[in-house]
């Protein structure tokens, strides 16, 4: 079968698996920025001592899974959410929720998704779509960075269900039950709340490699990579950078303007002018981080070598770093 | 970003979906945009795959030269690494490591061999045949 269900292309997964599930239960005044806002989406981590796919392991959003569980908490939305050890049962537990009409979640690896390009194939665990019916042997799947629905076989979404290695899913699947009516006045209080704990992450996560000082840390390594890595290895730890701030539809400066954006919306819903001066400052931060991105690929591309050039980047990222430490300062000072 | 400014350069996406980004309409207020792509992403992107061509060019050197076994060069053909190939196997690390050799690769059970052509989703043949 087949449930009614309506797909909205999202710029990022995990938030737009939040968004259109809840929309489906009727929460048609949620939106992809309002989610990530909810969610304190917004980071920056550099991991040192691990290396993903031989480069650096930066991470320009939280960690995966909490967006989707802060944003349904705040709206006062239990969660339900269900991994398996038994590929065989976790195929029967999704079956059975297509079956009662229930459309959910589910964390999927991207090494062998179909439908992606195989360039953008990589093993990588934390993707989110929704599966919302099922024909025959084919799933019914809405993928939300995706432009159009699409499908995958029984066999295509075990394989990616039970992808290993690194936040292996195991068959993770997630939905909202007993989904209370829709309320604003816990739309208003979630917008503090997440502008809050967001504010309290970026700038006061302890230890050195996380929040705006997570941006420094990288910054400071930058410096470091020539003469430590050579040419060569510097040029494909840069290119990893970009790869991690612009994968599809993700990325450094793409989560920046989303929160610009839900600053916009909250400063709607909060009637607060002030938010949108906010709005402004991520907006600049985002356009700060696509300026560095093109910095570095000029590395990457051999245009530019030398310490300079690793030097120069260094001195933007520590700008970007100022800037969202100012942008947060401001917001924790505001008074909601 | 601008609504004009969200770039609309060639990627791997082209044919499969456009992306979905945040930018601002000129009178001031932000809005989705979709984007064929951006050329400083595709670029980060052929490099990876350019690092991941050569490292699997130099695993089948060593097949040839009989330093390494087939397991080895289609670990790296499947952008694996040990602890990932252990994973879907289910073999121990130190167990993966050891059927690097090319001896002891050799003597492997064809129940062995059937997991690992399973994971990289070729014939047994094909593994047991490869020379790099």
């Amino acid at each position: 079968m087949n449930i009614d269900f309506k797909h909205i292309q999202s710029a990022h997964c995990e938030n737009g698996v939040t968004t259109n599930l809840l929309r489906f239960h009727g929460y048609d005044f949620i939106s992809e920025p309002l989610a990530f806002g909810l969610g304190s989406g917004l980071f920056y981590i550099h991991i040192p001592f691990i290396s993903i796919s031989n480069g650096p392991a930066v991470s320009f959003r939280t960690m995966p899974g909490a967006i989707f569980k802060r944003t349904c908490k705040s709206l006062g939305i239990p969660v339900e959410h269900k991994k398996f050890s038994d590929a065989a049962k976790a195929k029967q537990y999704l079956d059975n929720q297509i079956e009662i009409g229930n459309p959910v979640g589910c964390q999927v690896g991207v090494f062998n998704l179909t439908y992606f390009p195989v360039e953008y194939r990589f093993h990588f665990n934390a993707h989110n779509l929704i599966v919302y019916g099922k024909d025959g042997d084919s799933y019914s799947i809405s993928d939300p960075v995706m432009e159009t629905v699409t499908s995958l076989t029984e066999e295509e979404l075990q394989r990616v269900r039970f992808a290993k290695g690194a936040f292996a899913p195991k068959g993770h699947v997630y939905y909202p039950v007993n989904i209370p009516k829709p309320n604003i006045e816990l739309l208003r209080k979630g917008i503090v709340k997440g502008i809050k704990r967001n504010t309290r992450d970026m700038l006061y996560v302890p230890g050195g490699i996380a929040g705006v000082k997570g941006i420094k840390f990288t910054a400071n390594q930058i410096r470091k990579w020539p003469t430590k890595l050579g040419d060569r290895r510097a040029a494909l730890y840069m290119g990893q950078i970009i790869r991690m701030q612009e994968e599809i539809g993700t990325g450094g400066g793409g989560f920046r303007f989303i929160y610009a954006a839900f600053l916009e919306q909250a400063a709607q819903h909060l009637q607060m002018d002030k938010l949108m001066h906010s709005s402004d400052d991520f907006t600049r931060a985002g356009d700060l981080w696509r300026a560095a991105a093109v910095e570095m690929a000029g590395v990457y591309k051999n245009r530019l070598v030398g310490q300079d050039a690793y030097n120069k980047i260094a001195d933007m990222l520590v700008e970007i770093s100022e800037a969202e430490k100012l942008a947060f300062t401001k917001l924790s000072k505001m008074k909601f | 970003m601008k609504k004009s400014e969200v770039p609309q350069d060639k990627s791997s996406l082209a044919n499969v979906t456009r992306e979905v980004c945040y930018a601002k309409e000129d009178e001031g207020c932000y809005n989705t945009a979709l984007s064929t792509g951006w050329s400083i992403k595709a670029e980060a992107l052929e490099n990876a795959w350019a690092e991941i061509d050569r490292l699997t060019e130099e695993a089948r050197k060593e097949v040839a030269a009989g330093t390494k076994s087939p397991v080895y060069y289609f670990m790296q053909r499947k952008l694996m690494d040990i602890a990932l190939l252990a994973a879907y196997t289910g073999f121990w690390k130190i167990t993966v490591r050891r059927h690097f050799k090319p001896s002891v690769f050799e003597k492997l059970s064809e129940k062995k061999l059937a997991i690992y052509a399973d994971v990289f989703e070729i014939s047994v043949q094909e593994l047991k045949n490869f020379r790099g």
